[in-house]
Protein backbone atom coordinates (compact mmCIF):
# COMPACT_ATOMS: atom_id res chain seq x y z
CA UNK A 1 0.00 0.00 0.00
CA UNK A 2 1.76 3.50 -1.23
CA UNK A 3 1.83 5.92 1.67
CA UNK A 4 -1.10 8.30 -0.05
CA UNK A 5 -3.90 6.14 0.31
CA UNK A 6 -4.70 6.51 4.18
CA UNK A 7 -5.09 10.31 3.22
CA UNK A 8 -5.99 12.31 0.65
CA UNK A 9 -4.27 14.81 -0.74
CA UNK A 10 -3.97 17.84 1.69
CA UNK A 11 -6.17 20.98 1.18
CA UNK A 12 -5.11 24.44 1.55
CA UNK A 13 -6.66 24.53 4.98
CA UNK A 14 -5.13 21.28 6.03
CA UNK A 15 -1.50 22.32 4.19
CA UNK A 16 -1.73 25.37 6.57
CA UNK A 17 -2.36 23.76 9.55
CA UNK A 18 0.82 21.45 8.70
CA UNK A 19 2.85 24.19 8.65
CA UNK A 20 1.77 25.90 11.17
CA UNK A 21 2.23 22.31 13.36
CA UNK A 22 5.67 21.70 11.39
CA UNK A 23 6.74 25.41 12.96
CA UNK A 24 5.70 24.66 16.40
CA UNK A 25 7.65 21.36 16.02
CA UNK A 26 10.33 22.70 14.68
CA UNK A 27 10.38 25.34 17.72
CA UNK A 28 10.02 22.67 19.90
CA UNK A 29 13.05 20.57 18.45
CA UNK A 30 14.82 23.51 17.87
CA UNK A 31 14.53 24.38 21.82
CA UNK A 32 15.88 20.87 23.18
CA UNK A 33 18.24 21.42 20.76
CA UNK A 34 19.36 24.57 22.19
CA UNK A 35 18.87 23.29 25.83
CA UNK A 36 21.08 19.93 25.06
CA UNK A 37 24.04 22.68 23.45
CA UNK A 38 23.54 25.00 26.61
CA UNK A 39 23.91 21.97 29.09
CA UNK A 40 26.99 20.98 27.81
CA UNK A 41 27.99 24.67 27.03
CA UNK A 42 27.33 25.16 30.75
CA UNK A 43 29.74 22.47 31.36
CA UNK A 44 32.38 23.82 29.06
CA UNK A 45 32.10 20.84 26.90
CA UNK A 46 31.84 22.93 24.11
CA UNK A 47 35.09 24.22 24.40
CA UNK A 48 36.97 24.31 21.12
CA UNK A 49 40.28 23.38 22.92
CA UNK A 50 38.29 20.18 23.82
CA UNK A 51 37.18 19.36 20.06
CA UNK A 52 40.62 19.89 19.30
CA UNK A 53 42.22 17.06 20.66
CA UNK A 54 40.32 14.78 18.09
CA UNK A 55 42.39 16.54 15.14
CA UNK A 56 45.24 17.27 17.01
CA UNK A 57 48.30 14.22 15.70
CA UNK A 58 50.56 15.58 18.44
CA UNK A 59 48.16 14.17 21.28
CA UNK A 60 47.91 10.90 19.51
CA UNK A 61 44.57 10.88 19.24
CA UNK A 62 43.70 10.73 15.32
CA UNK A 63 46.06 7.93 14.94
CA UNK A 64 44.83 5.81 18.26
CA UNK A 65 40.99 6.26 17.14
CA UNK A 66 41.85 5.23 13.28
CA UNK A 67 44.12 2.57 14.40
CA UNK A 68 41.02 1.53 16.40
CA UNK A 69 39.16 1.53 13.68
CA UNK A 70 41.67 -0.78 11.57
CA UNK A 71 41.29 -3.11 14.22
CA UNK A 72 37.04 -2.99 14.56
CA UNK A 73 37.65 -3.64 10.57
CA UNK A 74 39.83 -6.45 11.38
CA UNK A 75 37.63 -8.63 13.44
CA UNK A 76 34.55 -7.58 11.48
CA UNK A 77 35.93 -8.36 8.56
CA UNK A 78 37.95 -11.85 9.28
CA UNK A 79 34.06 -12.54 10.83
CA UNK A 80 32.41 -11.99 7.87
CA UNK A 81 34.24 -14.17 5.65
CA UNK A 82 34.43 -17.21 7.94
CA UNK A 83 30.25 -16.35 9.20
CA UNK A 84 29.72 -16.75 5.56
CA UNK A 85 31.74 -19.56 4.59
CA UNK A 86 30.63 -21.29 7.59
CA UNK A 87 26.65 -20.16 7.07
CA UNK A 88 27.15 -21.48 3.45
CA UNK A 89 28.28 -25.04 4.65
CA UNK A 90 25.47 -25.16 7.41
CA UNK A 91 22.67 -24.18 5.06
CA UNK A 92 23.80 -26.75 2.69
CA UNK A 93 24.31 -29.32 5.28
CA UNK A 94 20.84 -28.42 6.67
CA UNK A 95 18.68 -28.83 3.48
CA UNK A 96 21.72 -32.37 3.19
CA UNK A 97 19.67 -35.73 2.31
CA UNK A 98 21.62 -37.49 4.94
CA UNK A 99 19.63 -37.51 8.37
CA UNK A 100 23.12 -37.65 10.56
CA UNK A 101 24.47 -34.30 8.70
CA UNK A 102 21.12 -32.71 8.81
CA UNK A 103 19.84 -33.42 12.51
CA UNK A 104 23.48 -32.26 13.86
CA UNK A 105 23.37 -29.32 12.02
CA UNK A 106 20.03 -28.04 12.60
CA UNK A 107 20.75 -28.19 16.33
CA UNK A 108 23.90 -26.70 16.12
CA UNK A 109 22.02 -23.55 14.18
CA UNK A 110 19.18 -23.73 16.55
CA UNK A 111 21.64 -23.60 19.60
CA UNK A 112 23.70 -20.34 18.50
CA UNK A 113 20.26 -18.68 17.60
CA UNK A 114 18.51 -19.15 21.27
CA UNK A 115 21.34 -17.78 22.75
CA UNK A 116 23.08 -13.98 23.51
CA UNK A 117 26.28 -13.65 21.16
CA UNK A 118 27.40 -12.14 24.38
CA UNK A 119 26.97 -15.49 26.38
CA UNK A 120 29.04 -17.06 23.17
CA UNK A 121 31.89 -14.85 23.85
CA UNK A 122 32.05 -14.96 27.22
CA UNK A 123 31.97 -19.20 26.93
CA UNK A 124 34.80 -18.62 24.57
CA UNK A 125 37.03 -15.72 26.66
CA UNK A 126 36.46 -17.10 30.38
CA UNK A 127 35.38 -21.39 30.21
CA UNK A 128 37.71 -22.27 27.36
CA UNK A 129 40.82 -21.16 29.37
CA UNK A 130 39.91 -23.27 32.31
CA UNK A 131 40.23 -26.16 30.10
CA UNK A 132 43.13 -25.28 28.71
CA UNK A 133 42.45 -23.09 25.47
CA UNK A 134 43.49 -19.92 26.25
CA UNK A 135 42.00 -17.70 23.55
CA UNK A 136 43.30 -13.84 23.07
CA UNK A 137 40.20 -11.23 22.86
CA UNK A 138 40.84 -11.17 19.21
CA UNK A 139 40.19 -14.69 18.85
CA UNK A 140 37.25 -15.37 21.72
CA UNK A 141 35.33 -11.89 19.51
CA UNK A 142 36.33 -13.41 16.34
CA UNK A 143 34.84 -17.13 17.21
CA UNK A 144 32.00 -15.64 18.84
CA UNK A 145 30.88 -13.46 15.92
CA UNK A 146 31.61 -16.69 13.44
CA UNK A 147 29.80 -18.97 15.40
CA UNK A 148 26.43 -16.61 15.97
CA UNK A 149 26.34 -15.29 12.82
CA UNK A 150 27.07 -18.23 10.71
CA UNK A 151 23.79 -19.90 12.76
CA UNK A 152 22.02 -16.86 11.22
CA UNK A 153 23.35 -17.08 7.51
CA UNK A 154 22.84 -20.37 7.31
CA UNK A 155 19.30 -19.30 7.75
CA UNK A 156 18.89 -16.66 5.51
CA UNK A 157 21.15 -19.11 3.05
CA UNK A 158 19.01 -21.71 3.40
CA UNK A 159 15.57 -19.43 2.87
CA UNK A 160 17.50 -18.51 -0.64
CA UNK A 161 18.08 -21.97 -1.64
CA UNK A 162 14.35 -22.62 -0.88
CA UNK A 163 13.21 -19.81 -2.55
CA UNK A 164 14.56 -20.90 -5.77
CA UNK A 165 11.73 -21.95 -8.33
CA UNK A 166 11.15 -26.10 -7.97
CA UNK A 167 11.55 -26.44 -11.95
CA UNK A 168 14.88 -24.88 -11.59
CA UNK A 169 16.49 -28.08 -9.77
CA UNK A 170 14.05 -30.06 -11.71
CA UNK A 171 15.41 -28.88 -14.79
CA UNK A 172 18.72 -29.19 -13.62
CA UNK A 173 18.59 -32.73 -12.47
CA UNK A 174 17.04 -33.26 -15.91
CA UNK A 175 19.75 -32.65 -17.13
CA UNK A 176 21.98 -35.14 -15.80
CA UNK A 177 24.02 -32.93 -13.45
CA UNK A 178 24.81 -34.39 -10.34
CA UNK A 179 23.54 -33.45 -6.82
CA UNK A 180 26.11 -31.51 -5.59
CA UNK A 181 26.84 -29.72 -9.27
CA UNK A 182 22.87 -28.77 -8.72
CA UNK A 183 23.79 -27.03 -5.21
CA UNK A 184 26.49 -25.30 -6.98
CA UNK A 185 25.92 -24.49 -10.11
CA UNK A 186 22.10 -23.95 -10.09
CA UNK A 187 20.98 -23.12 -6.79
CA UNK A 188 23.58 -21.59 -5.16
CA UNK A 189 24.18 -18.84 -6.96
CA UNK A 190 20.82 -17.54 -7.50
CA UNK A 191 20.08 -17.96 -3.60
CA UNK A 192 22.87 -15.60 -2.74
CA UNK A 193 21.86 -13.12 -5.87
CA UNK A 194 18.38 -13.21 -4.12
CA UNK A 195 19.46 -12.74 -0.32
CA UNK A 196 22.22 -10.16 -0.92
CA UNK A 197 20.82 -7.18 0.11
CA UNK A 198 19.28 -9.58 3.95
CA UNK A 199 22.67 -11.01 3.56
CA UNK A 200 24.60 -7.18 3.75
CA UNK A 201 22.08 -6.43 6.85
CA UNK A 202 23.12 -9.31 8.75
CA UNK A 203 26.67 -8.49 8.31
CA UNK A 204 26.59 -4.97 8.85
CA UNK A 205 24.86 -6.32 12.09
CA UNK A 206 28.47 -7.82 12.66
CA UNK A 207 29.83 -5.26 12.27
CA UNK A 208 27.83 -3.06 14.83
CA UNK A 209 28.69 -6.69 17.48
CA UNK A 210 31.85 -6.25 16.98
CA UNK A 211 31.66 -3.24 19.49
CA UNK A 212 31.18 -6.08 22.14
CA UNK A 213 34.64 -6.30 22.29
CA UNK A 214 34.71 -3.54 24.61
CA UNK A 215 33.21 -6.02 27.26
CA UNK A 216 36.19 -8.29 26.88
CA UNK A 217 38.49 -5.79 26.71
CA UNK A 218 39.70 -6.08 23.04
CA UNK A 219 41.13 -2.77 21.84
CA UNK A 220 38.41 -1.78 18.85
CA UNK A 221 36.74 1.72 18.82
CA UNK A 222 34.91 1.84 21.77
CA UNK A 223 37.45 0.32 24.24
CA UNK A 224 40.20 2.41 22.57
CA UNK A 225 37.97 5.70 23.24
CA UNK A 226 37.60 4.44 26.80
CA UNK A 227 41.04 3.67 27.42
CA UNK A 228 41.86 7.09 26.04
CA UNK A 229 39.60 8.62 27.91
CA UNK A 230 41.38 6.79 31.15
CA UNK A 231 44.15 8.28 29.51
CA UNK A 232 43.39 11.81 29.77
CA UNK A 233 41.73 11.65 32.61
CA UNK A 234 44.67 11.47 34.79
CA UNK A 235 46.21 14.53 33.76
CA UNK A 236 42.92 16.27 32.72
CA UNK A 237 40.33 15.24 34.94
CA UNK A 238 37.04 14.32 32.49
CA UNK A 239 38.09 17.07 30.21
CA UNK A 240 38.02 15.11 26.45
CA UNK A 241 35.85 12.32 27.87
CA UNK A 242 32.07 13.53 26.35
CA UNK A 243 34.42 14.32 22.63
CA UNK A 244 35.97 10.77 22.70
CA UNK A 245 33.51 9.02 22.74
CA UNK A 246 31.14 11.10 20.52
CA UNK A 247 33.78 10.07 18.15
CA UNK A 248 33.87 6.74 18.12
CA UNK A 249 30.31 6.44 18.03
CA UNK A 250 30.87 8.44 14.47
CA UNK A 251 33.04 6.64 13.10
CA UNK A 252 30.73 3.66 13.73
CA UNK A 253 27.68 5.77 12.44
CA UNK A 254 29.14 6.54 8.98
CA UNK A 255 30.94 2.92 8.69
CA UNK A 256 27.27 1.57 8.92
CA UNK A 257 25.28 4.21 6.91
CA UNK A 258 28.19 3.62 3.80
CA UNK A 259 27.40 -0.53 4.24
CA UNK A 260 23.65 -0.21 5.01
CA UNK A 261 24.15 2.15 1.19
CA UNK A 262 25.42 -0.86 -0.33
CA UNK A 263 22.70 -3.11 0.74
CA UNK A 264 20.62 -1.04 -0.74
CA UNK A 265 22.05 -0.47 -3.82
CA UNK A 266 22.71 -4.63 -3.86
CA UNK A 267 18.84 -4.28 -3.43
CA UNK A 268 17.84 -2.18 -6.51
CA UNK A 269 20.09 -4.23 -8.39
CA UNK A 270 18.53 -7.65 -7.80
CA UNK A 271 15.27 -6.24 -8.33
CA UNK A 272 16.57 -5.59 -11.71
CA UNK A 273 18.41 -8.36 -12.11
CA UNK A 274 17.13 -10.99 -14.37
CA UNK A 275 19.34 -13.58 -12.15
CA UNK A 276 17.28 -13.91 -9.71
CA UNK A 277 14.24 -14.34 -12.28
CA UNK A 278 13.72 -18.18 -11.16
CA UNK A 279 13.30 -16.93 -7.52
CA UNK A 280 10.24 -16.76 -5.75
CA UNK A 281 9.23 -15.20 -2.18
CA UNK A 282 11.39 -16.12 0.07
CA UNK A 283 10.50 -16.85 3.57
CA UNK A 284 12.69 -15.05 6.42
CA UNK A 285 14.26 -16.81 9.24
CA UNK A 286 12.91 -15.78 12.66
CA UNK A 287 15.51 -13.56 14.11
CA UNK A 288 16.86 -11.96 10.64
CA UNK A 289 14.12 -9.37 10.65
CA UNK A 290 15.03 -7.60 13.26
CA UNK A 291 18.63 -7.35 11.68
CA UNK A 292 17.28 -6.87 7.56
CA UNK A 293 16.94 -3.63 6.10
CA UNK A 294 13.11 -2.74 5.96
CA UNK A 295 12.09 -5.93 8.50
CA UNK A 296 10.70 -7.75 5.05
CA UNK A 297 11.94 -9.27 2.21
CA UNK A 298 12.38 -7.01 -0.64
CA UNK A 299 10.03 -7.35 -3.31
CA UNK A 300 10.91 -9.29 -6.85
CA UNK B 1 23.41 -30.83 41.04
CA UNK B 2 25.13 -29.21 44.19
CA UNK B 3 26.16 -26.54 42.07
CA UNK B 4 23.11 -25.09 41.35
CA UNK B 5 21.49 -25.52 44.84
CA UNK B 6 24.63 -23.26 46.14
CA UNK B 7 24.15 -20.42 43.33
CA UNK B 8 20.43 -20.47 42.86
CA UNK B 9 20.05 -17.53 44.88
CA UNK B 10 22.67 -15.71 42.45
CA UNK B 11 20.86 -16.87 39.40
CA UNK B 12 17.42 -16.42 40.37
CA UNK B 13 18.14 -13.12 41.23
CA UNK B 14 19.96 -12.58 37.85
CA UNK B 15 17.45 -13.85 35.80
CA UNK B 16 14.77 -11.86 37.53
CA UNK B 17 16.79 -8.41 36.36
CA UNK B 18 16.65 -10.07 33.02
CA UNK B 19 13.37 -10.76 32.95
CA UNK B 20 12.08 -7.48 34.24
CA UNK B 21 14.67 -5.25 32.02
CA UNK B 22 12.88 -7.53 28.92
CA UNK B 23 9.61 -7.02 30.16
CA UNK B 24 10.12 -3.07 31.01
CA UNK B 25 11.88 -2.36 27.64
CA UNK B 26 10.07 -4.72 25.62
CA UNK B 27 6.74 -2.39 26.90
CA UNK B 28 8.81 0.85 26.24
CA UNK B 29 10.03 -0.16 22.59
CA UNK B 30 6.32 -0.84 21.25
CA UNK B 31 4.81 2.18 22.50
CA UNK B 32 7.61 4.15 21.01
CA UNK B 33 7.80 1.99 17.73
CA UNK B 34 4.10 2.09 17.00
CA UNK B 35 4.31 5.42 17.66
CA UNK B 36 7.54 5.91 14.85
CA UNK B 37 5.43 3.94 12.39
CA UNK B 38 2.14 6.03 12.58
CA UNK B 39 4.51 9.00 12.30
CA UNK B 40 6.17 7.57 9.46
CA UNK B 41 3.22 6.96 7.22
CA UNK B 42 1.57 10.30 7.97
CA UNK B 43 0.38 12.70 5.91
CA UNK B 44 2.82 15.41 7.59
CA UNK B 45 6.25 15.87 6.26
CA UNK B 46 8.45 16.86 8.70
CA UNK B 47 7.15 13.98 10.58
CA UNK B 48 7.97 11.98 8.23
CA UNK B 49 11.35 13.00 7.92
CA UNK B 50 11.54 13.31 12.18
CA UNK B 51 10.97 9.55 12.44
CA UNK B 52 13.18 8.13 9.41
CA UNK B 53 16.19 9.92 10.84
CA UNK B 54 15.45 8.35 14.48
CA UNK B 55 15.11 4.67 12.43
CA UNK B 56 18.13 5.01 10.90
CA UNK B 57 20.70 6.81 13.17
CA UNK B 58 19.47 3.92 15.73
CA UNK B 59 19.68 1.11 13.50
CA UNK B 60 23.29 1.88 12.53
CA UNK B 61 24.44 2.47 15.96
CA UNK B 62 25.84 -0.16 17.64
CA UNK B 63 23.49 -0.68 21.01
CA UNK B 64 26.94 -0.74 23.43
CA UNK B 65 27.30 2.87 22.05
CA UNK B 66 23.62 3.39 22.90
CA UNK B 67 24.36 2.55 26.20
CA UNK B 68 27.31 4.80 26.40
CA UNK B 69 25.92 8.07 25.45
CA UNK B 70 22.60 6.86 27.70
CA UNK B 71 25.09 6.29 30.75
CA UNK B 72 27.63 8.24 30.38
CA UNK B 73 26.33 11.23 27.95
CA UNK B 74 23.58 11.87 29.81
CA UNK B 75 25.54 12.97 32.86
CA UNK B 76 27.37 15.63 30.03
CA UNK B 77 23.56 17.37 30.58
CA UNK B 78 23.18 17.10 33.87
CA UNK B 79 20.71 13.89 34.04
CA UNK B 80 22.12 11.66 36.27
CA UNK B 81 20.16 7.81 35.34
CA UNK B 82 21.01 4.57 37.21
CA UNK B 83 22.50 1.80 35.60
CA UNK B 84 19.00 -0.40 35.31
CA UNK B 85 16.66 2.38 34.21
CA UNK B 86 19.85 3.57 31.61
CA UNK B 87 19.41 0.07 30.63
CA UNK B 88 15.85 -0.34 30.01
CA UNK B 89 16.14 3.31 28.20
CA UNK B 90 19.35 1.98 26.05
CA UNK B 91 17.36 -1.17 24.84
CA UNK B 92 13.81 0.56 24.54
CA UNK B 93 15.04 3.21 22.73
CA UNK B 94 17.06 0.88 20.12
CA UNK B 95 14.65 -1.50 20.00
CA UNK B 96 12.15 1.15 18.95
CA UNK B 97 13.72 1.55 15.96
CA UNK B 98 12.99 -2.28 14.56
CA UNK B 99 9.76 -2.41 16.32
CA UNK B 100 8.68 1.05 14.02
CA UNK B 101 10.06 -0.72 10.82
CA UNK B 102 7.91 -4.22 11.54
CA UNK B 103 4.92 -2.40 12.02
CA UNK B 104 5.50 -0.14 9.34
CA UNK B 105 6.23 -3.28 7.03
CA UNK B 106 2.84 -4.78 8.57
CA UNK B 107 1.18 -1.28 7.58
CA UNK B 108 2.22 -1.67 4.01
CA UNK B 109 0.84 -5.46 3.81
CA UNK B 110 -2.85 -4.49 4.42
CA UNK B 111 -4.41 -4.49 0.85
CA UNK B 112 -5.28 -0.29 0.01
CA UNK B 113 -8.65 -1.89 -0.88
CA UNK B 114 -9.05 -1.65 2.97
CA UNK B 115 -7.44 1.90 3.22
CA UNK B 116 -9.53 3.28 0.70
CA UNK B 117 -13.16 1.78 1.73
CA UNK B 118 -12.24 3.48 5.21
CA UNK B 119 -11.36 6.78 3.38
CA UNK B 120 -14.55 6.84 1.20
CA UNK B 121 -16.40 6.19 4.71
CA UNK B 122 -15.20 9.89 5.87
CA UNK B 123 -12.48 8.26 8.20
CA UNK B 124 -10.17 10.76 8.71
CA UNK B 125 -6.31 9.88 8.63
CA UNK B 126 -6.23 9.05 12.34
CA UNK B 127 -9.65 7.50 12.50
CA UNK B 128 -8.83 5.00 9.81
CA UNK B 129 -5.18 4.44 11.02
CA UNK B 130 -6.71 3.50 14.13
CA UNK B 131 -9.73 1.96 13.42
CA UNK B 132 -8.83 0.10 10.05
CA UNK B 133 -5.41 -0.31 9.32
CA UNK B 134 -3.44 -0.71 12.36
CA UNK B 135 -5.57 -3.61 13.75
CA UNK B 136 -5.01 -5.47 11.05
CA UNK B 137 -1.43 -4.98 10.15
CA UNK B 138 -0.37 -5.59 13.94
CA UNK B 139 -2.30 -9.14 13.09
CA UNK B 140 0.30 -9.49 10.10
CA UNK B 141 3.22 -8.03 12.09
CA UNK B 142 2.67 -10.96 14.98
CA UNK B 143 6.19 -12.95 13.97
CA UNK B 144 8.11 -10.38 13.00
CA UNK B 145 7.31 -8.34 15.76
CA UNK B 146 7.48 -11.54 18.10
CA UNK B 147 11.52 -12.03 16.76
CA UNK B 148 12.14 -8.29 17.07
CA UNK B 149 11.18 -8.77 20.40
CA UNK B 150 13.37 -12.01 21.11
CA UNK B 151 16.12 -10.80 19.69
CA UNK B 152 15.78 -7.81 21.99
CA UNK B 153 15.57 -10.29 25.41
CA UNK B 154 19.04 -11.73 23.87
CA UNK B 155 20.05 -8.11 22.96
CA UNK B 156 19.43 -7.38 26.92
CA UNK B 157 23.06 -8.86 27.73
CA UNK B 158 24.79 -5.95 26.95
CA UNK B 159 24.12 -4.51 30.09
CA UNK B 160 26.01 -6.88 31.60
CA UNK B 161 29.28 -5.08 30.44
CA UNK B 162 27.42 -1.49 32.07
CA UNK B 163 27.31 -2.68 35.89
CA UNK B 164 23.70 -4.48 36.15
CA UNK B 165 24.07 -7.52 37.30
CA UNK B 166 21.48 -9.86 35.13
CA UNK B 167 22.07 -13.01 33.57
CA UNK B 168 25.40 -12.77 31.30
CA UNK B 169 27.03 -10.93 33.74
CA UNK B 170 26.79 -13.76 36.16
CA UNK B 171 29.17 -16.05 34.00
CA UNK B 172 32.51 -14.30 34.74
CA UNK B 173 31.84 -14.22 38.23
CA UNK B 174 30.48 -17.56 38.94
CA UNK B 175 33.51 -18.89 36.55
CA UNK B 176 35.97 -17.85 38.59
CA UNK B 177 33.83 -18.96 41.67
CA UNK B 178 33.00 -22.53 40.84
CA UNK B 179 36.43 -23.78 38.29
CA UNK B 180 35.13 -27.39 38.90
CA UNK B 181 31.64 -26.74 37.54
CA UNK B 182 32.58 -24.82 34.08
CA UNK B 183 29.78 -26.39 32.26
CA UNK B 184 27.14 -26.05 34.80
CA UNK B 185 27.63 -22.31 34.94
CA UNK B 186 26.81 -22.52 31.26
CA UNK B 187 24.14 -24.14 31.14
CA UNK B 188 22.52 -21.98 34.26
CA UNK B 189 23.19 -18.83 31.40
CA UNK B 190 22.09 -20.29 29.05
CA UNK B 191 18.35 -22.25 30.31
CA UNK B 192 17.75 -18.75 31.99
CA UNK B 193 17.95 -17.28 28.62
CA UNK B 194 16.07 -20.43 27.25
CA UNK B 195 13.07 -19.86 29.82
CA UNK B 196 12.32 -16.27 28.34
CA UNK B 197 13.15 -16.98 24.42
CA UNK B 198 11.19 -20.65 23.88
CA UNK B 199 8.30 -19.99 26.12
CA UNK B 200 8.02 -16.45 23.95
CA UNK B 201 8.20 -18.03 21.18
CA UNK B 202 5.13 -20.48 21.79
CA UNK B 203 3.55 -17.64 22.61
CA UNK B 204 4.04 -15.79 19.10
CA UNK B 205 3.47 -19.01 17.28
CA UNK B 206 -0.21 -19.49 19.20
CA UNK B 207 -0.65 -15.61 18.99
CA UNK B 208 0.03 -16.12 15.23
CA UNK B 209 -2.04 -18.84 14.43
CA UNK B 210 -5.15 -17.18 16.71
CA UNK B 211 -5.44 -13.71 14.80
CA UNK B 212 -4.55 -15.07 11.44
CA UNK B 213 -6.04 -13.47 8.57
CA UNK B 214 -7.29 -15.86 5.98
CA UNK B 215 -6.69 -13.65 2.78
Amino acid sequence: MSTPVLFDVPGPRARSRARIGTAIGAVLIAALIVFVLIRLAGNGQLDPARWAVLFDPNSGVPQALFKALLKTLQVAAVGMVFATAVGLLLAVGRLSDHRWVRVPVSAFIEFFRAIPLLVVIFALYFVLPKFGVDLSAFAALTGGLVLYNSAVLAEIFRAGILSVDRGQREAAYGIGLRKSQVMSLVLLPQAVRRMLPVLIAQLVVLLKDSSLGFIIGYFELLRQARSLVEFFSRDFGSTYTFQLYVAAALFYIVVNVLLSQLARYAESRTRRSTKTAGTGDAELPAGVQMDASGGEAPPV
Amino acid sequence: MQFFIDNFDILRDAFLTTLSLSLLAGLLALVLGTLLAAMRVSPVAPLRGLATFYVEVFRNTPLTVVFFFIIFGLPQIDFVIDFFPGAVLSVGLYTAAFVCEAVRSGINAVSPGQAEASRALGLTFGQSLREVVLPQAFRTVVPPLGNVLIAMVKNTSIAAGFSVSELSSTLPRLVNANAGDLLFVLLGVVIGYMLITLPAAYAVHRLERKVAILR
